[in-house]
């Protein structure tokens, strides 16, 4: 199953190695990472999307807090949350697709941030599937480049399982 | 009043009460070693390979129950105690190692013996740190003897910039350690507690299977009484050895791969399996999924990340040995329902059925009238010792003979590199034992390939004038290898044969050292005597039965009853 692991880290040189090695070096997986510092400038937030059974996902919790440097952890799958994920994508606009991409852009609620005589560049954010449902959408016009953020996620005020 | 960086180091050493230091220069370190010439509070201990720094330091841990500490220099220094660093890791061994660095302006350029050793030790430490600022020195250091000794101890590592070694500053007023981020859970919950003694009073089979994790804590007093209270046999890990006294009744000695046959039978068939400090490792449970199948288990142990990463654990208590221990023993002194149905004797079936497994297979081996066996020599070790020397071994047969045959009745007595397995360990090991307790006897149980590994410390040893003795158990070959090749691999025994070794009492003899060989088994106990009445370093070279074996043994991966057996 799909986990969404929220770390609060000091924010000190090779904290983020720190993690990453704990990954690798156990052999848990990371789908998508995300850091950036938070309120406090020392401290920063690290989203992570892992992917294994509850052993697993207990184990990963269990040894990220045991790194020294590591504030809290949390596995915000066990809470309600929303979570975002941003993209951007470069596709082929022919004169014959244009209008079909700007629609389906619009349905996704993206945005056209580049433009050019060839391509159109296009933001989007949405959970993880919204952007993969337009990716997949694009694909067959001629997506040329992507580049996709790691995931983020709060969780709701006050609403625990 | 202004100091260096270095003069602060020494500063902070004394602070933590640190007596002894192992290490070895370099450039690196040059500032450090100029200070510690100019002082006689801490003694430093001049070893030949860094490695060895690292090893007598965590010896000299395990036997004072204080921190370790070694000191070298960058680049090759600091990549040299890599080993060290990892065995104390997997066996949570209190030490702090101090590298010198290049200057600070020079990190990163691949300059003159640059290594990036907070990067390479990040997964075997506990935590480490690269100063690079004085103000940071001495906090960092304060910061780091707090996490190596605390919680789950391990070691720490701590990177010197030279340049930061040699800037003058004011040395910050002492002060407590707290950390944001770091706060080890002692005290049990008093629920799991409960649960805990609840099941042990219900239990008709229980079985305790401690670790190192007691001797750490300083728990052994505490669980042989919950031991001899419940009436409640013990097994112990490699690393649990002396956690327990090793001639109680109660004790079934060793469990797992070379364990005894009565230890594994009995956790194959317990209903309550009470884990002590001990991490549930494949080396103890053979295939997991046979491994104490019809018990509920209890584990106690500091770090939550043990508990239920191998086996499902039903009762967890997360705390300090010696804390969950001490709740465990008052609980029972005040259950009513006790005291009032319970005297010894309370698992007498139990403990007969054990007895029965004792008896059909004990721990033994075959003797010869004209070859030496090496568990002959063990025993006869434990004998003219009476128990209370203080054994260190390499890795191999000789480690499991040890284990097996010197019995162990107190803890911090029995020293070997248990998580990582590393051959060269022991004699080191047996330098820094010998450090922290002049005055006891230490040998080294080693075999013929593992001396070799760090055999260059006799000029340690020598300088020091440590009596350490070293056992050789020679057979000729890298045996635990030669086993494993003899049983599943048809015999063929592809590099492990030690056809040219160099003539170890000459060798030690060379070093100013004392050197005695026995080859018949009339030979042992004079030779035994005869060391352990010298004041000196002493290499005894026993030359054994080329091809014993160690047994029982659990072939990797089975189950834990499907034992071979002598
Ligand atoms: C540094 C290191 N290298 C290799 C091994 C693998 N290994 C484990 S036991 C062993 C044989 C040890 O031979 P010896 O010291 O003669 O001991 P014996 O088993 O013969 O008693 C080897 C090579 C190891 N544990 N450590
Ligand atoms: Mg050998």
């Amino acid at each position: 199953m799909k986990h969404t692991i929220s770390v609060l880290l000091q924010n000190k040189p090779g904290v983020l190695s720190r993690v990453t090695g704990l990954f690798s070096g156990r052999g848990f997986n990371i789908e998508s990472l995300s850091v950036a510092p938070t309120l406090e400038t020392d401290v920063s937030c690290l989203t992570l999307v892992t992917v294994g059974d509850n052993n697993i996902v207990e184990q990963i919790t269990k040894q990220l807090h045991k790194l020294i440097d590591i504030i809290k952890v949390t596995d915000i799958s066990e809470f309600e949350f929303v979570e975002r994920e941003m993209a951007l994508i470069r596709v082929k606009a022919e004169p014959s697709t244009r209008a079909e991409i700007l629609r389906i852009c619009d349905i996704f609620r993206g945005k056209v941030v580049d433009v050019s005589a060839k391509s159109y560049a296009l933001e989007v954010t949405g959970t993880c599937d919204k952007v993969q449902a337009m990716i997949d959408i694009l694909r067959p016009i001629g997506i040329q480049e992507i580049v996709r953020t790691g995931t983020i996620a709060m969780t709701r005020a006050n609403k625990k399982y | 009043m202004k100091i260096t960086g270095a003069q602060a180091l020494l500063k902070c050493l004394e602070e933590q009460k640190v007596e002894t230091i192992f290490g070895f220069p370099g450039g690196a370190v040059i500032d450090l070693y100029d200070e510690i010439l100019a002082q006689d509070k801490i003694t430093h201990v001049l070893v030949r390979h860094e490695q060895a720094a690292v090893h007598a330091a965590d010896a000299y841990a395990r036997v004072t129950g204080d921190v370790g500490v070694a000191l070298v220099t960058s680049g090759p220094g600091a990549t040299n105690t890599v080993t060290g660093i990892a065995s104390a890791y997997m066996d949570s061994i209190p030490i702090v190692v101090f590298t010198g660095q290049v200057p600070t302006g020079l990190i990163g350029n691949d300059a003159f013996q640059e290594v990036d050793i907070v990067g390479i030790t990040r997964p075997c430490t506990k935590h480490n740190y690269l100063v690079k600022n004085i103000n940071d020195l001495v906090p960092t250091i304060r910061e780091a003897f707090y996490i190596a000794r605390s919680g789950r101890p391990g070691p720490v590592l701590v990177d010197l910039p030279k340049d930061v070694m040699a800037t003058r500053f004011v040395f910050p007023e002492p002060q407590q350690v707290k950390m944001r981020t770091y706060r080890p859970t002692y005290e049990p919950h008093p629920g799991q507690i409960e649960k805990a003694c609840q099941a042990i009073l219900k239990a008709k089979k229980p079985v305790i299977y401690a670790g190192g994790g007691v001797i750490l804590s300083n728990a052994s007093d505490d669980l042989t009484q919950l031991a001899r209270t419940a009436d409640i046999p013990v097994t112990m890990t490699l690393m649990g050895l002396g956690g327990f006294p090793g001639t109680d009744p109660l004790s079934m000695g060793m469990l797992g791969m070379h364990g005894t046959y009565y230890a594994n039978m009995a956790v194959a068939n317990c209903d309550l399996l009470i884990a002590v400090g001990a991490r549930f490792d494949d080396r103890v449970t053979g295939r997991v999924d046979a491994f104490a199948p019809h018990a509920k288990i209890i584990h106690i142990d500091i770090d939550p990340t043990s508990i239920s990463k191998n086996v499902k654990v039903h009762i967890p208590i997360v705390a300090d040995c010696k804390h969950a221990l001490t709740a465990m023993n008052t609980w029972f002194a005040r259950s009513e329902e006790f005291n009032a149905k319970t005297e010894k004797g309370n698992h007498a079936a139990w403990l007969r059925e054990i007895n029965d497994w004792r008896v059909a297979h004990p721990l033994g081996y075959v003797d010869t009238p004209d070859v030496i066996k090496p568990q002959f020599v063990v025993q006869k070790l434990h004998e003219l010792t009476h128990g209370d020397a203080i054994i260190t071994t390499e890795v191999g047969q000789n480690q499991m003979w040890a284990a097996q045959f010197y019995h162990f009745n107190h803890p911090r007595a029995f020293m070997t590199s248990g998580g990582l397995g590393v051959m060269g360990y022991g004699f080191p090991a047996a330098i820094g034992a010998q450090m922290a307790a002049p005055d006891r006897t230490v040998i080294d149980i080693a075999g013929d390939g593992s001396i070799q590994m760090n055999i260059q410390e006799m000029a340690t040893a020598m300088q020091y004038k440590l009596p350490v003795k070293i056992a050789i158990l020679n057979n000729g070959y890298l045996g635990m290898v030669r086993q494993w090749q003899e049983l599943f691999y048809d015999k063929k025994y592809s590099a492990t044969p030690l056809d040219v070794a160099p003539d170890f009492v000459a060798l030690a003899r060379a070093y100013g050292a004392v050197g005695l060989r026995a080859t018949k088994p009339s030979e042992v106990e004079p030779v035994i005597k005869e060391a352990l009445a010298t004041k000196n370093l002493v290499v005894m070279d026993f030359v054994i039965a080329r091809e014993e074996g160690v047994y029982p043994m659990v072939p990797a991966g089975k189950a834990t009853t499907e034992m071979l057996l002598v």
